[in-house]
């Protein structure tokens, strides 16, 4: 077993996940925008909703099929590339694994149904009540998996013996301490990515293309959904730090740069380390770093001099935690002077630069997920759960695994590639004014053979 | 009864709806591109997306609920499958990930192209192909420990006439559920056009499908003597299958009850796979892994039992309501919604 085996074995789950989360975070995100949309149409008879959850839900088929096909490949990678790893935990692990697949498999049921139902009921609120089993089975898929990312991190429920874990306790397992935290901050920020994708969109549509009844009603629902959950997200992310600081000290010491054990520690924010591990030209917040772990200005911050320094997590980390925090607020921020122009006079918030910093949202966004998802994979490094199991013991012995990452990258390529044309395509080609009319003409003249589903 | 053979029973019964669903879906890709090709699609291909884009995802979702389950009760499958199927393994999974994601590309796409449709069709016949290897492993003989790591013997895996016979008897079977699934959805909807079609590529995989069986019936007899006996010694499960597929062939052939000629040709397959699954016990990979060496902790075998029975509960008034919606609504069938 080769350095080289366990280096390429990382690279190809760091490729599959990164390239996944993307598409997990919309299949989260998506559905609670596409339910809110189609509840207000309802409730205000504004067909400009409806056609939002209409033209909302037909993209996110697309994402939710790369989803699908990349949550397959990496479930199938856990066993594949880390055999040793699910081995070990699949004893522990196996219940949220399971209760994962049952949450998706009912959102997927639904989401069928929810597709191909629109003028199937005579009564609207029963196509929106579908939405519900939709939200709720990803919100709970991404529960049940963050709770296994959970265990890798705070393994709990069993006893070690023998090298083996024995007297599993599952609940315990799924509930260990990390649980609460990452799961409120993966919820949040999904809906926040969401939001702000949407947001984006219509932002960007109107600076190419004007002002439209359509974009600007749907500017307006998601940016109230950007401040919701950016402010939720805030606290989830304070939540994380101080779940961080007391039960996993050395990831948020080395996102940090935080190496001495010490009261009132400074917050460090970006910078350089030099050979000795001295920091050189970062901004330093006196004593916040010992308030954002604990809420006190003067409490101890245990620092990476506390751990070996085999056991490290990579340092390069600090740069991921500071940018994932610096987008979190930025995105909190935009939506504010979204409201703070809409405050001031009419119509203004549409201004030009306004709308450019809202699209520019909707990459810092996924920007963001993939930097908070690196931050919490190397930080748990070299542990692949964390105090028994390190990443090298865990990897596949078999050196094709090499040869697997091209393919896989081309995969991806291709996927992403695809995607994209694929979205474009179904949207450019048929704008939501256009739709619009379409639809109000149908709906005049009901003997006019339907156009398409969905 | 204990923990293990429930885990077992009810994961066999899962890999056995994974067959029929993903045959299906995977035949009804191959029979689209093949009609295309053939320049039949105005007569099938409206059919065949009626069927089947509501439905795809959850054909995806039951074989990753499969290899959830075997994971989940036997963890030292993980680590035997896991080393030995990287490759084939790997390449199962991107086949599966073109395949989905160009089926939704084509048909939730504003435009149709052959291309979309030539990856999706030919993905259809080799995932079938590529999965089958782990039946075929399951066999013993292909993999080796080496060293205390576990390995694929590739040169005895290609030069089995057992494994290319089980990857035979995937295709055809695949080929042969699909056909006489879609006669019969044809049928509902009433389309003669299609259904005349459908039911020839029925008729035609046949009798492939059941030569191919018998022959890798006969190789497993040469490869594996224990579960041939003992498939053997259930000659009476084997006779009811070849029963059904009598049948189920009379149907086909006089053209009548298509629904039941479905069915017959599902309860086939379920007695020859039962047969096949009871044979093999108690081993999951002869001659390392049996299902009570491998069994996971009882605390957790019973969590996802209570689970499994929990989901159940969630799942099946959900999966009738699709059924009810998209499989026996007339209406839908024929196209007017």
């Amino acid at each position: 077993m080769g350095v080289d085996t366990v280096l390429w074995s990382k690279l190809v789950t760091g490729m599959t996940l990164g390239f996944h989360a993307i598409f997990a975070t919309l299949g989260v995100g998506i559905p609670l925008m596409i339910a809110i949309a189609e509840f207000i149409g309802i409730r205000k008879q504004d067909p400009h909703y409806t056609l939002m959850a209409k033209r909302w839900s037909r993209g996110f088929i697309i994402s939710v099929a790369v989803g699908v096909v990349t949550g397959t490949a990496i479930s199938l990678q856990l066993a594949l590339v880390w055999p040793n790893f699910m081995k070990m935990a699949g004893n522990v692990i196996a219940l949220p694994l399971f209760l994962e697949v049952f949450a998706f498999f009912f959102e997927a049921i639904f989401l069928g149904i929810y597709l191909y139902t629109w003028d199937r009921f005579k009564n609207p609120y029963i196509h929106c009540l579908l939405t519900i089993p939709i939200v709720l089975g990803a919100g709970m898929s991404a529960v049940f998996i963050t709770t296994v990312n959970g265990f890798m991190n705070q393994p709990q429920g069993f006893v070690m013996n023998a090298g083996q874990f024995t007297a599993v306790n599952p609940i315990q397992a799924m509930l260990n301490a990390a649980t609460f935290s990452k799961v409120s901050h993966v919820l949040s920020s999904a809906y926040l990515t969401g939001a702000a994708l949407l947001a984006g969109i219509a932002a960007f549509t109107m600076l190419r293309k004007g002002v439209t009844d359509y974009h600007r009603k749907a500017l307006k629902l998601m940016m109230w959904v950007v401040l919701l959950f950016s402010l939720f997200n805030t606290l989830a992310g304070d939540i994380s730090a101080k779940f961080l600081a007391e039960h996993q000290p050395e990831k948020l010491a080395a996102g940090e740069w935080h190496f001495k054990t010490e009261k009132g520690a400074d917050l460090i924010l970006l910078g350089f380390l030099n050979a000795e591990h001295e920091v050189i030209g970062a901004l330093h917040l006196p004593k916040f770093l010992s308030f954002l772990a604990f809420g006190d200005f003067n409490a101890t911050v245990t620092g990476l001099d506390q751990f070996p320094e085999a056991e490290w997590p990579p340092l390069l980390i600090h740069y991921f935690f500071d940018s994932m925090a610096g987008i979190g607020f930025a995105l909190l921020g935009i939506s504010l002077l979204y409201f703070f122009f809409a405050f001031l006079k009419k119509r203004h918030e549409f201004n030009k630069w306004l709308l450019r910093i809202v699209a520019l949202g909707a990459p810092l966004a996924f920007m963001g997920v993939e930097l908070g998802w690196f931050y919490a994979e190397m930080g748990r490094q070299p542990w692949i759960i964390r105090g028994y199991m390190r990443v090298d013991e865990a990897a596949t012995s078999s050196p094709s695994v090499r040869i697997l990452f091209f393919f896989f990258l081309l995969l991806y390529i291709v996927l992403g590639t695809m995607c994209v044309v694929v979205l474009r395509r179904l949207f450019n080609n048929n704008p939501a004014e256009v739709e619009m009319e379409k639809w109000a003409k149908t709906k005049r003249n009901p003997t006019t053979e339907e156009g398409e589903h969905a | 009864m204990n923990y293990e053979l429930i885990g077992i029973s009810v994961l066999w019964l899962f890999l056995y709806g994974y067959l029929i669903v993903a045959s299906i879906d995977f035949g009804a890709g191959f029979f689209a591109f093949y009609a295309r090709l053939t320049k039949q699609d105005h007569l099938i291909n409206r059919l065949i997306s009626r069927y089947l884009s509501p439905v795809w995802e959850i054909t995806n979702v039951f074989f990753v609920f499969f290899y959830i389950g075997i994971v989940g009760f036997f963890p030292d499958t993980a680590y035997y499958y896991g080393s030995a199927l990287l490759v084939p393994g790997s390449i199962a999974v991107i086949l599966l990930a073109i395949r989905g994601s160009f089926y939704a590309f084509e048909n939730y796409g504003a435009k149709s192209s052959i291309v979309y449709l030539f990856l999706y069709g030919a993905s259809g016949l080799l995932i079938p192909a590529s999965l089958s290897v782990a039946l075929t492993l399951s066999e013993g003989g292909f993999i080796v420990k080496e060293q205390g790591s576990v390995v694929l013997d590739y040169w005895a895996l290609f030069t089995s006439p057992l494994s290319w016979s089980i990857v035979g008897l995937a295709i055809t079977s695949v080929l042969f559920i699909s056909g006489s699934f879609l006669a019969f959805y044809a049928s509902r909807a009433e389309d003669h056009s299609a259904l005349k079609l459908l039911r020839s590529y029925a008729l035609f995989w046949s009798t492939p499908t059941i030569i191919v069986a018998l022959t890798a019936f006969i190789y497993l007899g040469q490869h594996n003597e224990r579960h041939f006996q003992n498939m053997m010694d259930l000659w009476w499960l084997l006779a009811i299958s070849v029963g059904f597929f009598m049948t189920a062939m009379w149907l086909l052939y006089n053209g009548r009850r298509y629904g039941l000629a479905f069915i017959c040709v599902m309860l086939q397959f379920f007695c020859a796979f039962f047969a096949y699954g009871i044979g093999q016990y108690p081993y999951i990979i002869d001659p390392y892994i049996t299902i009570q060496n491998s069994a996971t902790s009882p605390s957790m075998a019973i969590a996802l039992i209570i689970a499994f029975v929990g989901g159940l509960c969630l799942l099946i008034p959900s999966l009738i309501l699709v059924f009810r919606l998209f499989l026996f609504d007339a209406d839908y069938v024929k196209g007017k919604h």
